[in-house]
């Protein structure tokens, strides 16, 4: 766990100034930003409530996998072995060749457009992995804690790591007879990675 | 009294069913597919649809209320067997429901009545063995049951949740006119929510300052994530365990929820099992594949959370019909960036603008009701409504969204709808504006 000096803010910061014999007192008149039905905070800023989590219990919640793949568990599987995972376990929702049954089971697969990333023309063009998800990684993370449906939390990482590179090597993002594992899948760049941009609306009369 | 014999509301209230002579009961009206009360037929006339009686056992109502006494008291209160208040399930796990804005008053959503978007269906979590797991880029990982979260300093404030896709389907499809504000914008709900303010448990674990982001998990089947700014945090995010009074109804995400007031309802992560705290975004499904916004730049934006400011009328409203004379214009605004600071009303499709009453309190990210009088006098009309908020953001039009956003973006769509009277008083849904 990352040591680090303690971020002092608002109401904190003012009892140290303040001083403690007076703290009380002061806090509420030099508490702005804290809601007046909070009351005063304790001096030391902190309420000693709940408990230590252990390592154990946070390793086990902790499978998010982000965008740089840090976290991403040991482990391998192939395209050939996806396939196999994927007419068993998914094909059912998501059909044969990953063309989904929208809205509720998602179209997986598909490349077209491939130029352009004309998305925001044409209401038509349905978004697939290969042709719309920024990040390889976001496959891996969802499929591991929520799929499949009714099932979710049930595949090994192996599994993962198969499906993960069935479905990518079906979008023509990986070679159909590759293996992933954490390097690899690290190292996967995705068609829509540059097409993000974040959120430029800021109220006041412009629409965006 | 055959089994037939129904009484119209009317008739009941006014009790002039009396005359039909010492019968002092009568089933209630008659329920049409959609579970609304069929008309009666005039007295004296047979329906002209014979009367449906549902499957299920029916109060017997008095024919004068002051002649027998009533119920007695009760666990939980039901709602009259005159009202019928639904909202409108898909009956799958990732399924939707909406809520009835247009059966609806004032500004609070009744809690049963608060719209459903669920990914992979409602957990049932036993409070016992439920806590919130706090870690990453803190000083002090740390757990807290619901108990724990009680012990903190809490609030209670009025917010508005907002689903992403609210109004897609009437921005995608305008032309429809058998919409009605349920369809059109009822992937909205208004409740006091009471929690802590999440600021006190990131200075309770002590958060590093080099925490930029947390994730949120929920504990449902989904799991789901999402990746919140730590700006919102110290700003006014709460993890709340109550609403509207109560504890958390569990498709609200008992027993706690994140709730970030103004942003997109997904962030508001339900059943909230782990909060981690990091320094960029995780990029999950939710805030990549799912509520980016394409736009005509070839381009997609991403992390839009604030609810740009909308308004609908609730009333009148399709299916309803309208009489001629005075009558209210009633609806609700919300913006996520503030207060509501207008909402203006147009009945001849935008040639010109009236303001409406905006009805107190007006508060911060929340409903609010508007209205204006209304004498329709028998021509048709367009009513339309147009919400300001306080940081003079005016909501737009259908085609000036597609005009700066392009015609294939989706999501956090909020375009300007209203309703078509036509002559003979029938209402229908506007949404090409």
């Amino acid at each position: 766990m990352q040591q680090t000096t303690r971020r002092i803010r608002g109401v904190v910061a003012c009892v140290v100034a303040c001083g403690a014999v007076v703290a009380v007192a002061l806090i509420a008149a030099c508490g702005g930003g804290r809601d007046a039905e909070m009351g005063a905070p304790p001096p030391s800023g902190r309420y000693g409530i709940g408990r230590a989590a252990t390592a154990a219990e946070i390793a086990v919640m902790d499978i998010d996998v982000g965008p740089d793949g840090v976290e991403l568990p040991a482990g391998q599987g192939t395209v050939s072995q996806g396939a196999k995972l994927f007419g068993a376990q998914c094909a059912s929702c998501h059909g044969v060749q990953g063309e989904g049954m929208p809205p509720a089971y998602p179209k997986l697969v598909g490349r077209e457009p491939r130029e352009g990333f004309p998305f925001g023309r044409d209401p038509k063009l349905e978004k697939t992995i290969g042709n719309y998800w920024p990040y390889a990684t976001t496959l891996f993370d969802y499929v591991r804690r929520a799929m499949p449906l009714f099932t979710p939390g049930s595949l090994s990482n192996d599994e993962v790591y198969a499906l993960t590179a069935y479905l990518l090597a079906q979008n023509e993002v990986i070679k159909a007879d590759a293996t992933l594992d954490a390097e690899s899948l690290k190292a996967v760049r995705m068609p829509a990675r540059d097409r993000f941009v974040p959120d430029d609306r800021k109220g006041g009369a412009a629409v965006r | 009294m055959s089994d037939d014999t129904l009484l119209s509301r009317r008739e009941l209230l006014t009790g002039a069913a009396g005359a039909i002579g010492g019968a002092l009961i009568a089933r209630v009206p008659a329920l049409d597919a959609q579970g609304a009360p069929k008309p009666a037929a005039a007295p004296g006339t047979a329906p002209a649809v014979p009367p449906v009686v549902p499957p299920v056992a029916l109060p017997v109502v008095p024919v004068d209320p002051t002649k027998v006494p009533g119920l007695p008291t009760s666990a939980q209160g039901a709602r009259s067997p005159f009202v019928t208040l639904a909202r409108t399930p898909t009956g799958d796990v990732t399924g939707t429901s909406y809520s009835p804005l247009q059966d609806l008053t004032g500004t609070i959503t009744p809690s049963d009545l608060h719209f459903e978007r669920h990914h992979a269906g409602i957990p049932l979590i036993d409070p016992a063995r439920h806590t919130l797991l706090i870690h990453g880029l803190v000083e002090r990982p740390s757990a807290f049951t619901l108990d724990d979260l009680k012990r903190f300093p809490f609030v209670t404030r009025t917010h508005v949740v907002e689903c992403a896709g609210n109004g897609r389907a009437v921005f995608r499809d305008p032309k429809g006119e058998k919409v009605t504000p349920q369809r059109a914008a009822g992937m909205s709900s208004n409740s006091d929510w009471t929690g802590v303010p999440l600021r006190l448990l990131f200075d309770e674990v002590g958060a590093t300052s080099e925490a930029a982001w947390f994730l949120a998990e929920g504990g449902d089947a989904s799991v789901l994530t999402r990746s919140v700014p730590m700006s919102k945090a110290f700003d006014d995010a709460l993890v709340v365990y109550a609403q509207n009074g109560e504890p958390l109804r569990p498709a609200q995400g008992y027993p706690i929820r994140l709730l970030l007031p103004g942003w997109e309802g997904n962030a508001s992560v339900k059943w909230l099992r782990r909060l981690e705290l990091g320094t960029k975004p995780w990029m999950t499904r939710w805030e990549t594949s799912k509520y980016t916004d394409p736009l005509a730049s070839g381009m997609a934006r991403q992390f839009s959370f604030e609810v740009d400011a909308r308004s609908i009328i609730t009333s009148p409203a399709h299916p309803g019909t309208v009489d001629k004379g005075w009558r209210n214009i009633s609806g609700l605004a919300w913006s996520g960036r503030g207060k509501i600071r207008r909402v203006e009303v147009s009945i001849n499709g935008g040639k010109s603008w009236i303001d409406a009453l905006l009805h107190p309190p007006v508060l911060s990210k929340a409903y609010t009701r508007f209205s204006i009088p209304f004498a329709w006098d028998g021509t048709p009309a367009l009513l339309l409504s147009r919400a300001t908020d306080e940081t003079g953001y005016v909501q737009p039009t259908r085609e000036r969204i597609i005009t700066v956003r392009g015609a294939g973006t989706d999501y956090h769509l909020n375009h300007i709808v209203g309703w078509r009277v036509a002559a003979d008083g029938r209402v229908f849904f506007h949404g090409d504006t």
